[in-house]
């Protein structure tokens, strides 16, 4: 036999069948493998980006450390506000975009208007781009309510339109949730004689949405991106404060500290994210999927 | 009279599945559908319980029509039990909590009183020690039993059960049958599709045989089942018989001479 184990049998392999010993070593050979590879293309990276020619341009350019160290502190502040924007639009969002999806299910007579009205919402909302919702609102209502002064306002359109703008894509993913509950949940609950409301609230929407957290989360993920467009209508918000510093002593490396802000919050969510999908699909097949 | 069925039809869309259906069902009395797949059983079901809009005739509950296309169906479908092939439990509510969904929500009765009875129900069914898990973590015929209970917590007058062993393992098919037992001991009234015969044979005070969406034959299972007259009926019996889903004890003539 030239199984791996027969060498590589620690004090423990005796109790173990022939045929795990062999599974554990080549396990132990996969991870050696893995972190031996990743070490030789990271010492790689790390020897040779430093050797090319423009490295201490781009070096200068974007990740001057002296630069990062002095603006970094000054993003904290305006980056509370795009967390701010991101934490009372999220709930919004999620409330607006349930009541579309609903509102799209509707099946009585009297409430087609509110069929109607549901589809629409959903296809102009999604056909226009996001920056030209912010700017259509954002300028666009205080113009026209003549409150430009009012320098909030700006924050509260730019709001709007993204509220606007997500809630289109949120409800179109509930909307996936309620319809992938099998007809046959609805017809045991009207059967009990739950009533077509009834049947929805307690039975349809608590197993849709549970269905839809993980793609709803990576709709957050980019809504928590994307709150740096309301910048485009002036707010100093981490985005603008960035560019400020840029425009002023024309080095870059104020743009990677907003980016870095931003990981800091994107990478948990996306990870988050992830977490749950996996924890969804355990869920739904009773055994651990790796 | 119970429940009766005056010329039920129903069509999706050229295709007609009941072809004026007649039937009564006394008070107490148990009534199973038989036949191939595709021959109506389950439509008829579901078209008693009000799920499926029939096209013609008249369904009459205590003598009142039910099917009238104007009425609200959801009080009358409270009077009635429905038991699903496939459990259809719902699998984010515990077992309790399932059972208790009817009573909670459609009669708005108190939490406390309905986790009660719902434990009592289960108690009885032998399922007490799974009132807290979820539907996923029971083998099918505990789930179907949980189903059982769930329609027998609204106190329904008619229970209608659609084929509820059909998928099940057959270890688990009795369990889910004692259940039906008792149920007809307490005097329910039930209409039930099966394809097992010989639970049919036991359990039903008249058989129903199902062709096309036609009643062709309906009597005491001894008559239908043992001495069909009809020959459409003779060779879905036939077929039963040689897919060992009825036993072979005391096979009538006929079908002794055919498998010697």
């Amino acid at each position: 036999m030239t199984l791996a184990s027969t060498w590589r049998g620690g004090p423990t392999a005796s109790t173990r069948s022939r045929r795990q010993r062999y599974e554990a070593a080549r396990r132990r050979r996969s991870v050696l493998i893995a972190v031996a590879s990743t070490a030789f293309v990271v010492g790689l990276l790390v020897w040779l980006l430093p050797k090319s020619s423009g490295w201490r341009n781009v070096q200068r350019a974007f990740f001057d450390v002296d630069v990062f160290g002095s603006i970094f502190p000054d993003l904290l502040g305006p980056f509370w506000y795009d967390v701010q924007i991101f934490l009372w639009c999220a709930p919004c969002i999620l409330a607006l975009g349930l009541l579309i999806a609903v509102g799209r299910n509707v099946r009585t007579p009297a409430l087609f208007p509110v069929r109607l009205i549901a589809t629409l919402y959903i296809d102009i909302v999604r056909g226009v781009p996001v920056i030209l919702w912010i700017t259509l609102l954002g300028f666009g209502v205080p113009a026209l309510l003549e409150t430009r002064a009012w320098y909030g306002g700006f924050i509260v359109w730019g709001s709007v339109a993204l509220i606007m703008a997500y809630s289109g894509y949120v409800a179109e993913v509930f909307r996936a949730g309620i319809e992938s509950v099998h007809e046959s949940q609805r017809a045991a609950a009207r059967s009990l004689g739950l009533s077509s409301g009834q049947t929805m609230r307690s039975v349809v929407l608590p197993q849709a949405i549970r269905r839809v957290v993980p793609p709803l989360m990576n709709d957050l993920v980019s809504l928590q991106k994307d709150v740096a467009l309301v910048s485009i209508l002036g707010p100093v918000e981490a985005l603008r404060r960035a560019s400020i510093e840029v425009s002023r002593t024309f080095n870059f490396t104020p743009y990677v500290a907003a980016a870095v802000l931003f990981l800091c919050v994107s990478i948990p969510l996306t990870r988050l994210t992830d977490h749950l999908l996996q924890r969804e699909r355990r869920m739904m097949t009773g055994t651990a999927i790796t | 009279m119970k429940l009766q069925l005056e010329g039920v039809v129903k069509e999706f869309g050229e295709h007609r599945v009941l072809d004026h259906i007649d039937l009564d069902v006394d008070t107490g009395e148990v009534v199973a559908l038989i036949g191939a797949s595709g021959s109506g059983k389950s439509t008829l079901l579901r078209c008693i319980d009000l799920l499926e809009p029939i096209d013609d005739g008249r369904i009459l509950l205590e003598g009142d029509d039910i099917s009238e296309p104007w009425r609200d169906p959801d009080p009358v479908r409270r009077r009635m039990g429905m038991v699903f092939q496939s459990f259809n439990l719902f699998p984010h509510l515990t077992v309790v909590e399932n059972i208790a969904l009817g009573p909670r929500k459609v009669r708005r009765r108190a939490r406390a009183a309905v986790r009660a009875e719902a434990l009592d129900l289960l108690g009885r069914l032998g399922l007490a020690d799974k009132a807290d898990d979820y539907p996923d973590r029971l083998s099918g015929g505990q789930q179907q039993r949980v189903a059982i209970a769930r329609s027998l917590a609204m106190d329904p007058e008619v229970m209608l059960l659609d084929e509820i062993t059909s998928a099940l393992d057959p270890e688990l098919v009795g369990e889910v049958l004692d259940v039906v037992r008792g149920l007809r001991e307490a005097g329910m009234t039930m209409v039930l599709a099966t394809h097992e015969m010989s639970f049919a044979r036991e359990i039903s005070d008249r058989v129903c045989f199902l062709d096309a969406g036609r009643i062709l034959e309906h009597g005491p299972p001894t008559e239908v089942l043992d001495a069909p007259t009809e020959e459409r009926t003779r060779q879905f019996l036939r077929r039963v018989i040689d897919a060992g889903r009825m036993e072979r004890s005391c096979p009538p003539p006929l079908l002794r001479e055919r498998k010697r």
